[in-house]
């Protein structure tokens, strides 16, 4: 075993974000977290577990089960001055806030001719493998990367877990902060016990390739990197990363198929209107005459997420990710 | 009439049997869900069972209702097969959603239910509309919305309530007041003292029932019911409860401790409803104990059924997606499959 520095400790991507937002509330007095349960409970997923015997109910705040309340309220705490965390037990619980997430917390800056900001984090577990039913797996990104004024971080390792989340805080502007569930306890790594930034917008390169460049993020980043694993020899992938999903990193987007000229995006969102698209897009925007075959798609399908039985079926795991690579490459 | 009324003494021993019906469900479905054979979360309704069960019994078997994620006891309440229902539970192909809903989302049209939920606070909208039906087509029959503690304080459940109450729809709001909402007390989420006390905003009645006594629950059910065919609008019931188990299975229940569940468990709705049989001679310990068998004997059975049934195939995700075919879904079922199947089957 490599010996452990005194300076990280090993964490889950869960106890990152508790982590997270412990250093940002410990630096900070207005980071408030709020929501349903995170208080006493510790969150439904234990995300808050503690926090409110460190810095008490006046930081630590048990709401009722009103999600537009929560997101309204801590979008006037943000216009005030303070920085707001709210929880969001479930993505699919996220949707009576969306109002309040699109037509509000997006638009104060702007609408104020900059005058009000915004310093808002919404966080909320998403995505299936579970087996929890529909309400409780979905991952519905594209709303808020469609909407201008939102940024949206998806994190994939607890290393950024804690650096996104923290950027994600300081940022003047709100930021729907969206966690895998699927891997909230799922591997551990060793993660800075003094609080450090992870930049939005900016993707990372998990796997340098030449071959074609698949790009990713969040849950579906293990099943990538191991459908790269078992085609290495054979099929050279690099696997990016992208961490923050608005502002998207179009650069390292362009330079990774510049390299390669191939590409694949997966993603669990259904399949229309999800964000491979953009990402397609950007590529024959910018770099069309680098393009050697189509850009593959593995998503989920365009169906709500179904229970159980069809779960597996739904999500894309490294079978059908090296399939989708291996007709791309042979086009 | 109704499949069981509490006026009658065969009504009232169906109304008890029920209530073991659903313990007997619950309690199978909690243990099949800790031995993982159901997939997902499951929400316990035992120790509510006096709330579903003493409002269907008020109901006609062609009135709406609107449950819950909490919803197991509302299904069975208005008269759903638990074999089906516990397919359903199990993720397979029989099941009320095809295997595609699971606990939170049981639904049944002939059986008038709009469906269990897993959003806190959806049934009431859904009641409202309902209503709105009956009123236009002008029927003899009411939608009724259960709702959780936890629910008033959705802005929706407001919208919903306030628009009922403006338009006098034939609606019924039951609230379930089982003093927390999923692991924060009642107390803390609400600033009045009785949940009822919130239909003083729109001006309709709102009475606060003993939610462990079942007459209790239909009386003030059925008052409602009769308010609402004569026109007069919605009416707003709490019934104060409790569940005896956590807000879903494998909750560690932080919140509260064993002897609050105990001096809930001493005014336990069965237990009580079945000494009140028996003191009116209406029922004997030896019948007590029989229904008790038949109603093992049902659950059983439904689990046998359930296991037993078969899980949905891939290609049938796309199913009842729309009501016509269209290209798009056409063909997307007939994309390799990830098991390494080569075509899904024809969506039409």
């Amino acid at each position: 075993m490599s010996q452990q520095t005194a300076a990280t400790q090993s964490l889950t991507l869960v106890q990152a974000v508790r982590d997270g937002l412990y250093c940002e509330m410990d630096r900070d007095d207005d980071v408030i977290v709020m929501g349903e349960d995170v208080g006493e409970n510790g969150g439904v997923f234990r995300a808050t577990q503690g926090l409110i015997d460190e810095f008490g109910d006046q930081r630590v705040i048990d709401t009722p089960l009103a999600e537009a309340g929560i997101v309204g309220t801590a979008i006037g705490m943000a216009a005030y001055g303070l920085r707001p965390v709210t929880e969001i037990q479930f993505m699919g619980f996220i949707y009576p806030a969306f109002d309040q997430i699109v037509s509000h917390a997006a638009r104060l800056r702007t609408r104020s001719r900059g005058r009000f900001s915004c310093p808002l984090v919404v966080r909320a577990p998403y995505g299936g493998g579970i087996r929890a039913p529909e309400h409780h797996s979905e991952s519905t990104e594209a709303f808020f990367v469609h909407q201008p004024g939102l940024k949206v971080a998806i994190p994939s390792t607890p290393h950024d877990t804690k650096g996104l989340l923290a950027a994600a805080i300081r940022d003047p502007d709100p930021v729907v902060f969206l966690e895998p569930k699927l891997i909230y306890r799922a591997f551990r790594e060793d993660v800075p016990e003094d609080e450090y930034t992870v930049p939005l917008g900016e993707a990372a390169i998990r796997r340098e390739g030449s071959d074609v460049s698949v790009f990713t993020w969040g849950a579906m980043t293990r099943p990538t990197l191991d459908a790269a694993e078992n085609l290495a020899g054979d099929v050279d992938c690099e696997v990016v990363d992208l961490r923050t999903l608005s502002p998207l990193d179009e650069e390292t987007i362009v330079e990774s198929f510049e390299k390669t000229g191939r590409a694949v995006v997966v993603h669990e969102a259904p399949k229309t209107g999800g964000l491979a698209g953009e990402i397609i897009a950007t590529i024959q925007e910018e770099v069309l005459l680098y393009q050697e075959a189509p850009v593959g798609r593995v998503t989920g399908f365009d169906v709500p997420f179904p229970l159980y039985a069809l779960e597996d079926y739904y999500l894309p795991e490294a079978a059908r990710i090296e399939d989708e690579i291996r007709e791309t490459v042979e086009f | 009439m109704s499949d069981y009324t509490l006026e009658t003494e065969a009504g009232r021993r169906e109304a008890l049997r029920r209530m073991l019906l659903i313990r007997e469900f619950d309690t199978t479905a909690g243990e099949r869900f800790n031995d993982g054979d159901i997939p997902g979360f499951v929400h316990l309704y035992i120790g509510e069972e006096a709330v579903g069960v003493g409002t269907c019994g008020a109901l006609e078997p062609e009135d709406y209702v609107a449950s819950t994620h909490r919803g197991h006891g509302h299904c069975i309440s208005k008269g759903l097969d638990p074999e089906l229902m516990m397919a359903e539970l199990y993720g397979k192909a029989d099941g009320y959603c095809n295997g595609k809903g699971g606990s939170m989302h049981i639904a049944d049209v002939e059986a008038g239910m709009l469906g269990a939920n897993g959003i806190v606070g959806a049934g009431p909208p859904l009641a409202t509309g309902a209503a709105l039906t009956i009123d236009y087509q002008d029927r003899d029959q009411v939608a009724l919305a259960f709702g959780g503690d936890g629910s008033v304080a959705q802005g929706q459940v407001h919208e919903a309530v306030n628009l009922a109450a403006t338009w006098d729809l034939p609606a019924i709001f039951v609230i379930e007041n089982n003093q927390y909402g999923e692991a924060t007390p009642v107390e803390k989420q609400h600033n009045v003292d009785n949940l009822s006390d919130t239909a003083g905003a729109y001006d309709i009645p709102g009475v606060t029932v003993d939610g462990m006594d079942v007459t209790a629950v239909y009386e003030a059910v059925s008052e409602a019911r009769d308010r609402a065919l004569a026109g007069d609008g919605p009416t707003l019931i709490e019934a104060e409860t409790y569940r005896y188990r956590g807000h879903y299975e494998g909750d560690h229940e932080p919140y509260r401790d064993e002897a609050e569940i105990e001096q809930w468990r001493e005014r336990d709705a069965i237990e009580s409803f079945k000494e009140r049989l028996i003191e009116r001679g209406e029922l004997t310990e030896a019948e007590f104990e029989e229904m008790q068998a038949e109603v093992e004997e049902t659950i059983a059975d439904a689990v046998a059924y359930a296991k037993d049934a078969d899980l949905p195939d891939p290609e049938q995700a796309y199913d009842d997606m729309f009501g016509e075919p269209v290209p798009e879904i056409q063909q997307f079922a007939s994309r390799p499959r990830a098991d390494g199947g080569t075509e899904g089957g024809d969506p039409t």
